[in-house]
Parts: C-alpha cells; structure tokens; sequence
C-alpha cells in the first residue's frame, strides 16, 4: 500500500494500528534476518499515545545517529553502545507531533565515516539487489529498509558528504539531501558540523518530499537553523518542467565515471528535454579539488566532535584504576570504542588543524570551499538545476572494496562533495540500471530551491518507471 | 613526507592509543592521502576568503534564562559517585 493511501486509511480509522504494527515488526524481523538494515527494532511502540496529525500510525526508521528518547542511539559506534538518549532529537520530535511511529535505529558507517556502511561493528546491510554487494553509505540502513519494506514506511537519514545520495542510488531508492540549516541537527551526534545536514529516503519522491516537510523548518536550539518560510513539498510534485533550464557540468562525466552509468543520465537528461526543459553543457572548474577540501575539513572538524567521547558520563567505560590518570583512562577507552575508519580520520583531522599545518591544510581547504561555493552560485545564474549521476559507479561487491585504499574509496566520493560542500540540496532518484543494478540519477538546485529540484524529480519519476522494478 | 614517529606523537596529542600495527598502516596510508591532498596547493586562493559554513550565518542570540534538567545526567554512567560522576584522578 501507498504512503499516502496508508495515511488516509488510518486517519479515518479503517487500519486496525495493533495488528498493523504487529505484523510490520514481524516483518522487519525477517527483513533484518536477510539484509540487516537495523541497529535496533523498537518493539516498544505505544500506539495510545500517537497524535492524529500528518503522519499518524506511519513507521518512520531513524538513522542511528540521531537521538530517540529511551531508544538506544550508537550512531553506529562501540564508543556509544550502550547509550540511551534521555531526549528526542528536533526532527524526532516532529515526526512523534505529528503521529509518526519510531520503527527503529537503521545502521550506519561508525559517525557517518564511509561510503558503503561497512565501517561498523553492529550490522552491515546488504543490498537487496545482490546480497553480495554494499547497499552504499553511510545512511546504508536507511536505504535498504525502505527498498526492502513493503509495508508504509519512510525513513530518516543524515549526509555530511554524499551519505544519503550515495545509498539512494545504490538501493534505488529516492534521498532528500536539504539545504544546509534547512532542518534542525539538535540531537544529532554530529560528524562535522559545517557539512552536516539530516534529509529524508523513501519509495518516491512524494514520500521523501512529505516526511521533508515536517521536519525542516527553524529550530532555535541549531545556532545555524535558518529562519525560512516552512513550506509544504506536496506543492511542487507537478507533472510539467516546460521551460525549465538544466546545466550538464562535463566534469561530472569525466574519467572514473563508469560509461554505462554516463550513457544513462545522458539518455534521462534526453528525456527531459523530450518533457520540455533544456539543457546545455557547462563547467564547475573546481570539481577536481573537492575530495582534498571536503576530507581536510570533515577530519578536521570530526577530530574535535569525537573529542568528548572520552568514557565518561555515557557511553562505553572502564574500571577507574587506582592511581590511573585522565590521559591514560580516556587514551586507553578511545582505543577500545573506535574503529579504524574513526581512528584514521582523527589522526589525520588532529594532523591538519595542528600549528604549522593549520594554513597549509584547514585554512585552505576553506578557502578552496568558497570557490567551489562560486562555481555552483555562478552556474545558478543560468540554470534552474543541474544533473549528474549520484555515484561514478553502479554498486561494488564487498569483496572489491575489501581490495581499495582508504584513498581510492575517498575518491569514489567525487560527485557527491561538491554540492555537500557548498549546502546546496539535492535530489538522488532512481535513474535507470545497468548489469543489473541501480544507477541513482542526482539533480542540485541552488540553496533553499528544493522546489525545483523536487519539481524536476517528480515529473522524471512519473515519465519512467525504474522505481517499480521489482528485485530478484 | 609523515612517518611513524609523527603517527605516534599525533595520537598523543589526540588521547588515541594506536597499537604498533595501526601506526604502521596508518603511516603508509595517511602519507598518501595527504600527499594526494596537496592538489589544495596549487588552486590559486589569493583575496579568497575562505567559507567557514556554506551559507553566511550570522550570530544569533538568546536571553540566557535558567531552565529545569528534564533528565537525569547521571542516568547513562557507571562511574559515579553520590550526585557527581567519577573520573581517573587529574592532580
């Protein structure tokens, strides 16, 4: 059933919620059983107290880096195994106001630190249109729960550099990446805060657009939450994108992009034009220096986040030896609650905030931000949106990623951090397959131009019909 | 050119102990992706200011008004101690 059939039904009493929700965790037992989407299944749903608003009786997953009150929140981390968040995150908050269900904790890369949800000691996802490969990262949870429910359902996701498009395209599925400010990270345990911004997957783009919605808006607990009119995304799913202006930048389909993957985007933005808009080819020059500056930034400003967990006041802890002191007890807890990927980029964050490196790496990394900033201003001058595709390469095996460099995985993210860099929103729809398997098609608007993208995604997705495909 | 030496005092300074096989994975690793990262070098960024958030955001402010605790912050520790958290001993 629909989401929003679904949402009809229960608000004029029609779904009996307690044997809805019973079967829906017994099937998101079995789901976990053969994909592992979940950190945690909340079996503790009190139906009584969910409020007739917007999302009444409707299961929403959270990411697990996002708090749930009395719900066990590790953001994917040994380092938080244990924690149990004595408040509701703001988007939490939303979705409980409006009658929305806390269906569970999906898995993610430990802090949001990967590109193929492997990074974690909990459960990492497979990929439901072959097991053996990644659902993407670090929102893998995220992404698969919502390909393999098939009961309604939207989820709750997070990207710092690409972590909701990246699973979306994997998964085939549709991920909302908002405006940076656009929804409120208070309860979010953050990666990076200048990058971080929590967003939305689901079946469609109505889906991902309606739990959008309802949880942007201004938050004066987010010091950078921005104070824009709260609009309604139901508005912009038209069918109609006569006139529309599309910018192809070449440097998003250069060398490392598979050439299957490019034939499909050009075929989707041929289409496009077939529905009314045009296109022209254009440049954002600085695409290449994207990986160095989103790294030096993202480790630099993760270095400090992760310095609070320390093993004290939550999270995982050790005896206090007698005679034991601060350096040692946290240096020694640290050793034990982080994982490799964690380790790494604190090394290196520490590394390019420290005197005499300062300049040389964070300094200019930011600076290099502001002109990938520019590139992206200048192109929306010309154009409404721009289109590329989400990822360079259709989902990898484990095995194959098992052979890559930190390094070589880093760069895999190349299409994905310009836009996160610059806060623009962006959109990754189902845009085709290839061997098999999904290739996500990504559309960028300008800052606070959801709408637009959501206007060009909506009407690609009712022309096509690659999101009705039905797994093996 | 980052060698072993430069890992270990790294992970002093970030409260991180590494085991002998991590700083040597790490070093290799870590020297490649900031030799890779040097790309940022050769951008020209003179009179670029540089983009400590995305979007300009300007200071925003609050009166500071007590408010309750509406949980409990000894509620998620094991390490306490009457109505205080316990810690390694610091002096």
């Amino acid at each position: 059933m629909k989401v929003k059939d679904y949402l009809i039904q229960a608000k004029e009493g029609q779904i009996d919620l307690e044997d809805f929700i019973s079967k829906t965790l017994e099937k998101s037992a079995k789901i976990q059983k053969k994909y592992s989407p979940f950190i945690t299944i909340n079996d503790n749903i009190d139906i009584k107290s969910l409020k007739k608003g917007k999302l009444f009786g409707l299961p929403i997953s959270i990411k697990d880096n996002i708090c749930t009150k009395g719900l066990k929140t590790t953001a994917g981390s040994k380092i938080l195994h244990n924690y149990i968040p004595p408040f509701d995150s703001f988007v939490v908050k939303r979705v409980k106001e409006e009658g929305g269900m806390v269906l569970g904790k999906t898995t993610m890369d430990e802090f949001g630190h990967g590109t193929f949800n492997i990074n974690s000691p909990f459960a990492i996802p497979k990929n439901p249109w072959d097991n053996e490969r990644t659902c993407g990262g670090s929102s893998g949870g995220a992404g698969c729960l919502t390909q393999t429910s098939d009961f309604p359902h939207i989820a709750i996701a997070e990207s710092t550099g690409g972590s909701i498009s990246c699973p979306a395209s994997f998964t085939n599925t549709v991920g909302i990446t908002p405006t940076y400010g656009r929804v409120s990270r208070w309860g979010l345990i953050s990666y990076a805060n200048s990058l971080d911004k929590i967003g939305t997957i689901g079946k469609t783009i109505e889906d991902a657009s309606l739990l959008l919605s309802i949880i942007s808006g201004y938050d004066e607990m987010d010091s950078t939450s921005i104070d824009a009119k709260q609009e309604d995304y139901a508005n912009y799913l038209a069918d109609d994108i006569k006139g529309m202006k599309i910018g192809v930048p070449k440097e998003y389909f250069g060398e490392g992009v598979d050439e299957e993957v490019k034939k499909i985007i050009w075929s989707n933005i041929k289409m496009l034009e077939s529905l009314g808009a045009t296109y022209e080819e254009c440049s954002l020059p600085h695409t290449n220096v994207a990986i160095p500056a989103y790294y030096v930034i993202a480790m630099s400003e993760t270095s400090t986040n992760l310095a609070k967990f320390c093993g004290l006041r939550y999270g995982l802890e050790k005896e206090i030896k007698e005679g034991e002191g601060f350096n040692e007890y946290f240096s020694g807890v640290r050793k034990e609650g982080f994982g490799k990927e964690a380790k790494r980029r604190i090394i290196m964050g520490t590394y390019t905030r420290m005197a005499g490196y300062r300049d040389q790496f964070y300094l200019k990394a930011m600076k290099v931000r502001t002109l990938i900033i520019q590139d992206f201003k200048n192109a929306f001058k010309k154009y409404d949106v721009l289109v590329t595709p989400t990822m360079p390469i259709i989902p990898p095996k484990f095995s194959e990623i098992e052979k890559l460099s930190p390094l070589q995985i880093y760069m895999l993210d190349i299409l994905t951090l310009p836009p996160n860099l610059s806060g623009t929103p962006m959109i990754s729809v189902p845009g085709g397959f290839s061997h098999g398997l999904p290739v996500g098609m990504h559309i960028i608007a300008d800052h606070l131009q959801e709408k637009k993208m959501i206007q060009v995604a909506h009407t690609f997705e009712q022309n096509t019909n690659f999101n009705k495909l039905v797994m093996k | 050119m980052i060698v072993s030496e430069d890992i270990r005092r790294i992970s002093k300074i970030a409260r991180l102990e590494l085991t002998e096989e991590e700083v040597r994975e790490f070093t290799k690793q870590i020297d490649d992706i900031l030799e890779a990262f040097k790309a940022l070098e050769k951008v020209d960024t003179k009179n670029v200011k540089p983009s400590f958030q995305p979007l300009e955001i300007k200071n925003v402010w609050r009166e500071d008004i007590p408010k309750e605790y509406e949980w409990n912050p000894l509620g998620n520790t094991e390490n306490k101690k009457d109505n205080y958290f316990k810690g390694p001993r610091s002096v």
